[in-house]
């Protein structure tokens, strides 16, 4: 047992987080800048930060993740830390050579109060930045909300700095994927472009940490939205976030600066969200769904009806990122399933709490909601009443075997299985792939625990 | 052959025989700001050396990145409890940063001390604990006081140094428990274990032949670790120091303090791993029974593993390797083990490595390799193409490298899951060598298809 440690007496908890059900903001922000062609996210703070965000980064991905730092020292920590990003810059466009540097900063730098535009000014003006090249920020205060802040902090900065108005409008549309997988961010692109919609996805790590081999190590990937596409995002016909908490600042921030009209959706994980981003698209675009998707659509609706009798009533438990969890909820609940115990370690807000609550409304059993909340309070329900399944990152496979439940690896991060980096889980395509995981999750269980008489060849 | 731009400052940090005959490696310094470094910082060196000591709670005071990486990614096993494998976090928010962190501090360690009764608690101070001005030894000491436990602080703010000055700040932990239990059972031949971590179970290997030899083996520190045998580790004979940062330090102040001298060892490799067997029987050389045991095991050992060791010697002979990792020390036990492999070291680096590191990996290596200190993925990537290296051996970050370039690769590093140490472990990283290097995957890389040699 080697949650051993875990009591099922639930008190109440005032000054401590244990086994976390997310992780600090600066993650989240480099994994939206690799999002960019060209770019190298820059950590603004001592060198662990960026050590630990590549490794985690890396494990998730297999990929190589690059990113430079800072490096603080005690000295910078004191005075402030401009000379050593102003010599990161140099160092950075002199050895590395990339389009653009996405620097972001850290619990230290935040509180020594570093004041990056200025500094990055003052780069500008000493001639340290190649003509053409770029460097743009985002703060990311690593004790404040969570490594989805820093992602939506970074997309925004991304409109800030870049977005512009040509003054006339584009037929494009741009989508704001959220902090998904580079699969599902091909797979809204391949949704619209079914429908002939030209896109502009921003970020985009498609073809940046899942990247082919090729026998040559590139820095800098093919993949990622270039800085021209970011800066005519401006003049696109509309914007669809998806996610309201890992795109919908970056949305209304497109909106008040360069006017283009922005609707923030649910991720379109599962039948409904994917009906809403499909129907969004529709709108916006003045287009028509073509068959090809009312195909896939009717492939799905057509397994789930094939296989819903194994589902129903299930009591699920899931941990994770706010986006997910809520179009997860409403996946399942639409499965006919029971997602009885939620919970997510980013500060997500009442707003968001309440709109979860209204989707388990319908759900007979004793339902658990906490947001923010951690894994170990979520173990804690899980003792007291059991789930037949569980949904959430690779952390909570230690819960699944103490306590032989079922278990479906979904979210961040995912460091014992590949999958996740080629195949979405958004879209009618992804919600049949989690559909598939699911039913394997809880008909192995079934057989490895059925007696040999029940043992049948025709489930 | 490829030019890669590199910085003036580091050019001193990258050595290749055939550019001058003078050698003067520049090492041992921080990381230039801007650099694509695979270090980690001082919190990273603590968190590793306390990590194995199972049954005490091990509290991160910061915000709640540093509590999340850290969260069981080392596979320092234990035979026993398994705390350390739990992640506390005082998760510290804006409100703890404007108006401080103590209160909190307070709370957690007194919730999880109500709630699992360890037998030490360790509390790490992050970055920003340094910054907001906790007095965090002084929140330990109350906490000791009022809960009867020893609450160690560890002054691990990230930016006060690099990775050794993190190992140094858990020696001090650490040297704060030695010297406080009871050590009347301890027989006159008896060593300590440092710096030996027991990824896969290394240590245990280690353990067993030192007890073979009728050595007992008071504590490791830290693998499989308990908080009272740290206790009275004070009342071992010898300390037996593996790796050249980690532990030395400790070493140092039970010798200044206690008296008890230490000898340096690696447990990687045939010769290295005999070496520090018979170099512990040679301390006790007194008791000659011991040597004579130390002889018979190597034998044995050596004997059980060399038919195959040849086996794959005459696959491996000629191909190229490349070192990455993070303390010298283990780069020279590597060469010495790929040669018995037949196999050639083309690039040699370590993140940590000091001077006197350097000048011994300089004699170690043929003319010609490269040797590089804290090397950034561009030189990595550029020498392993320039030297033709068949493998490379280093950590989390090399591995996606290594395969992107279309060549076998080995962790040496914390994701190691079998033992790599001892005559065992040898067999075991020349069997994982030898699946990796001939592995048919790499006849799938284009430039090789394409010149068909696959």
């Amino acid at each position: 047992m080697l949650l051993r440690h875990t009591h099922p007496e639930i008190k109440p908890r005032s000054a401590l987080t244990v086994n976390p059900a997310k992780t600090c903001q600066p993650i989240g922000a480099m994994y939206a800048a690799l999002g960019i062609h060209g770019c190298l996210p820059h950590s603004h703070g001592s060198q662990g930060c960026y050590a630990y965000h590549r490794s985690a980064l890396t494990r998730h991905y297999k990929e190589p993740v690059m990113a430079a730092t800072s490096a603080f020292t005690e000295g910078a920590s004191v005075f402030g830390g401009q000379a050593n990003l102003l010599q990161a810059i140099d160092n950075i466009f002199t050895v590395y050579e990339p389009e653009v540097i996405a620097v972001h900063t850290t619990c230290l730098s935040e509180t020594i109060g570093d004041d990056i535009p200025q500094i990055v000014s003052k780069a500008r003006a000493d001639g340290r930045i190649p003509e053409g090249k770029y460097v743009f920020h985002a703060n990311t205060p690593s004790y404040v909300g969570s490594h989805v802040t820093g992602f939506a902090n970074m997309t925004k900065a991304m409109v800030d700095y870049f977005a512009e108005s040509n003054g006339r409008k584009n037929t494009t549309i741009n989508v704001i994927p959220g902090y998904v997988e580079p699969a599902d961010m091909t797979e809204v692109r391949r949704l619209a472009s079914e429908m002939g919609i030209a896109t502009i996805v921003f970020p985009d790590t498609a073809n940046v940490l899942n990247s082919a081999m090729t026998g040559k190590y590139k820095m800098f990937p093919e993949g990622g939205v270039t800085i021209a596409q970011l800066k005519q995002s401006g003049s696109s016909r509309g914007t669809i976030a998806l996610g309201t908490l890992a795109s919908g600042s970056a949305g209304l921030a497109m909106d008040a600066k360069c006017k283009v009209p922005c609707q923030t959706l649910n991720l379109p994980i599962g039948l409904h969200d994917t009906d809403l981003f499909v129907d969004a698209l529709h709108h916006m675009a003045g287009v028509n769904v073509p068959e090809s998707i009312d195909l896939e659509r009717g492939q799905l609706i057509d397994a789930i009806t094939d296989w819903h009798q194994y589902l129903y009533g299930k009591r699920v438990g899931l941990v994770g990122d706010p986006d997910q969890l809520l179009s997860l909820s409403r996946f399942l609940t639409a499965l006919d399933m029971r997602p009885v115990y939620i919970a997510t370690g980013t500060p997500a807000g009442k707003k968001y709490e309440q709109s979860l609550r209204d989707t388990l409304a319908g759900i007979p059993d004793d339902v658990q909601v906490k947001v923010p909340g951690d894994m170990f309070l979520f173990h804690q329900w899980i003792k007291n009443e059991p789930v037949d399944l569980l949904i959430g990152n690779t952390y909570v496979k230690y819960i699944a075997r103490d306590e032989d439940i079922p278990y479906v690896r979904f979210g961040f991060p995912i460091l014992d299985r590949m999958g996740h980096s080629y195949f979405p889980s958004v879209g009618y395509r992804g919600a049949l792939r989690l559909l598939e995981k699911i039913l394997d999750a809880l008909l192995d269980r079934k057989e490895r625990d059925c007696s040999d008489i029940a043992f049948e060849l025709v489930l | 052959m490829t030019t890669i731009p590199i910085l003036d400052e580091r050019r001193r940090q990258i050595f290749q025989e055939q550019d001058n005959a003078s050698f003067a490696m520049t090492c041992d310094r921080h990381s230039v700001a801007g650099s694509v470094s695979q270090r980690a910082c001082v919190f990273c060196g603590s968190r590793v050396v306390l990590y194995p000591i199972a049954d005490a709670l091990h509290l991160i005071h910061g915000p709640i990145g540093c509590a999340a990486y850290t969260w069981d990614i080392r596979g320092a096993l234990s035979s026993g409890p398994q705390l350390h494998r739990m992640s506390f976090s005082t998760d510290l928010q804006e409100m703890q940063v404007i108006f401080g962190g103590e209160k909190k501090l307070y709370g957690a360690l007194c919730e999880l001390i109500a709630a699992y009764r360890p037998n030490a608690a360790f509390v790490y101070s992050t970055c920003i604990v340094g910054i907001i001005g906790d007095d965090v030894a002084a929140v330990c000491r109350q906490v000791a006081k009022e809960q009867g436990i020893a609450v160690l602080p560890v002054h691990s703010e990230g930016f006060k140094g690099t990775k050794k000055d993190g190992y140094r700040a858990a020696c001090d932990a650490l040297f704060k428990l030695v010297g406080t239990g009871d050590t009347r059972d301890i027989a006159p031949v008896s060593i300590n274990i440092l710096g030996e971590f027991n990824i896969g179970g290394e240590a245990w290997l280690i353990r067993k032949y030192y007890e073979q030899m009728g050595v007992q083996v008071v504590s490791v520190m830290t693998g499989d670790s308990r908080v009272e045998e740290l206790r009275r580790a004070h009342g071992a004979a010898l300390n037996v120091v593996q790796c050249s940062g980690a532990m030395t330090f400790l070493a140092e102040t039970m010798q200044a303090k206690y008296g008890i001298p230490y000898i340096r060892a690696s447990y990687f490799g045939i010769e290295d791993m005999a070496k520090a067997l018979y170099d512990v029987a040679a301390h006790f050389a007194a008791e000659p029974c011991i040597q004579q045991k130390a002889e018979v095991l190597v034998r044995e050992q050596v004997a059980a593993v060399l038919p195959e060791l040849q086996r794959i010697k005459a696959d491996l002979a000629g191909k190229r390797a490349a070192i990455y990792v993070g303390g010298a020390f283990k780069a020279f036990s590597l060469i010495k083990a790929l040669r018995l492999l037949g196999m050639q070291v083309v690039l040699a680096g370590s993140q940590t490595g000091n001077a006197d590191d350097y000048a011994t990996l300089r004699e170690m290596c043929d003319p010609g390799t490269v040797i590089v200190d804290d090397a950034n993925p561009l030189e990595l990537s550029k020498y392993v193409i320039e030297k033709q290296a068949d493998l490379f051996i280093g950590g989390v970050k090399e591995r996606p490298i290594a395969y992107k370039l279309g060549i076998g690769f080995c962790d040496h590093n914390h994701e190691r899951k079998i033992p790599l140490a001892g005559f065992e472990g040898m067999l075991q990283l020349a069997r994982e060598i030898h699946t990796t290097v001939t592995s048919p995957v790499w006849g799938f890389v284009p430039f090789r298809a394409k010149d068909g040699e696959f």
